[in-house]
């Protein structure tokens, strides 16, 4: 029996120049409002740009958008929704809305497949996919039907935070997927900065992407696109995805 | 009709399987929980085979009854035996077979914690394939 979708997938993802991960070890370090923030960031700086959110028990890309996903229209598989001009997104909550739904690793790996196999990105330069924490069944499957995937890890200085994101550093080295660096979030005071998550970084032998402020107007931005690109996090943010996307940033070929 | 970008996937991974050879007979299985409309699925064979050498008309299609088994109380279940769907819910579970664990319960204890056994979506079950080269 073979699964038609690993070959779709393959498709869907053809004109997709570069895949980033937003992964974390942890929960609660602020990886979707990286993803989300970066996104849109990019989509400004005039990238084609899709946003991915595969953190389907915790789906919140949409409500950082503040966005209410309704079913994608249908045209030769699935179209992304446009939360924000030149920003191509796909959530579950199209399908699920606010509901809980029950899905343990194996229905996971197939909704993954699922949305990869007839979302239709078109031309992308950066697909960012906000990851759930850990090595989650999602990390698993999306390393295997997507090898070339990019991580960016993010953590923040708690030993609590950083302890775990070593472990997922060690198994994305582990199963060969490119790492392009680790980023500290939530950094309270200046003097935190080049602390243990710089410290980290070398210790893996990875690129350490920058420090990203603990911002307190992101809360009061949330749902709000045109704000969130102008809070103090977003300015940092904007060196991150420059440091991790590199050349991938210049002009398509 | 995203039907199509199934269809898509399903010619792509039988052209990568016959690599060149020719194509006798392709056996599909279409799950009843995704609700795949045989006629669009067909007529998107079509057009994506075109070209590929492949016949549009080797492709069969076989339903598998979608069953369920819940994770709680064991007990196995069918479709038939839970309430039926709204439109939107069914285009949900249409797009996405997992969106049931949203919106499907086991009818003997109510849970969402459920395993989808068989019947999910679009399965190659079988391609039969030339073996002498044409001469």
């Amino acid at each position: 029996m073979i699964d038609p979708r690993d070959a779709g997938i393959a498709l869907r993802l053809a004109g997709v120049r570069r895949v980033l991960a937003v992964s974390s070890g942890k929960g609660g370090v602020g990886k979707s409002t990286c993803a989300v923030v970066g996104s849109l960031i990019l989509a400004r700086r005039g990238l084609a740009v899709g946003l991915l959110d595969l953190d389907f028990q915790g789906a919140s890309c949409h409500t950082l958008l503040g966005c209410r996903p309704g079913i994608p229209v249908e045209d030769r598989g699935l179209l992304p929704l446009e939360p924000a001009p030149g920003l191509r997104f796909a959530t579950i909550a199209s399908f699920i809305g606010e509901r809980p739904a029950a899905m343990r690793g194996s229905a996971l790996a197939e909704a993954l497949r699922e949305m990869l196999a007839v979302t239709r990105w078109g031309a992308l330069d950066v697909l960012v996919v906000d990851m759930p924490p850990g090595i989650h069944d999602s990390t698993l499957e999306l390393t295997r039907v997507a090898p070339a995937t990019r991580h960016l890890v993010v953590a923040t200085a708690s030993r609590v935070a950083l302890a775990v994101a070593a472990r997922l550093l060690r198994y994305l080295g582990e199963a060969d997927a490119p790492v392009v660096g680790l980023a500290e979030n939530m950094r309270r005071t200046a003097a935190e900065a080049g602390s243990a998550v710089p410290a980290l970084a070398a210790r893996e032998g990875i690129s350490f992407l920058g420090s990203l402020p603990f911002d307190g107007t992101l809360e009061a931005a949330t749902g709000d696109p045109g704000r969130l690109v102008l809070t103090p996090f977003a300015v940092s943010l904007e060196q991150v995805f420059v440091r991790a996307l590199g050349s991938d940033l210049d002009p398509s070929p | 009709m995203h039907e199509w970008a199934l269809a898509e996937a399903t010619v792509e991974t039988v052209r990568r399987e016959a690599a060149g050879r020719r194509v006798v007979s392709v056996q599909l299985a279409f799950g009843e929980l995704q609700q795949v409309d045989r006629d669009i699925f067909a007529a998107a064979v079509a057009e994506c085979a075109a070209g590929t050498g492949i016949d549009a008309s080797v492709f069969r299609v076989e339903e598998e009854p979608a069953r369920f088994a819940c994770r709680v109380c064991d007990r196995p279940w069918s479709l038939a035996d839970v309430p039926g769907l709204t439109e939107d819910e069914r285009e949900a579970v249409h797009l996405l077979p997992e969106a049931a664990h949203a919106y499907l319960r086991c009818p003997g204890c109510g849970s969402t914690d459920f395993d989808v056994v068989a019947g999910r979506g679009v399965t190659v079950t079988a391609i039969e394939l030339e073996t002498e080269a044409p001469r």
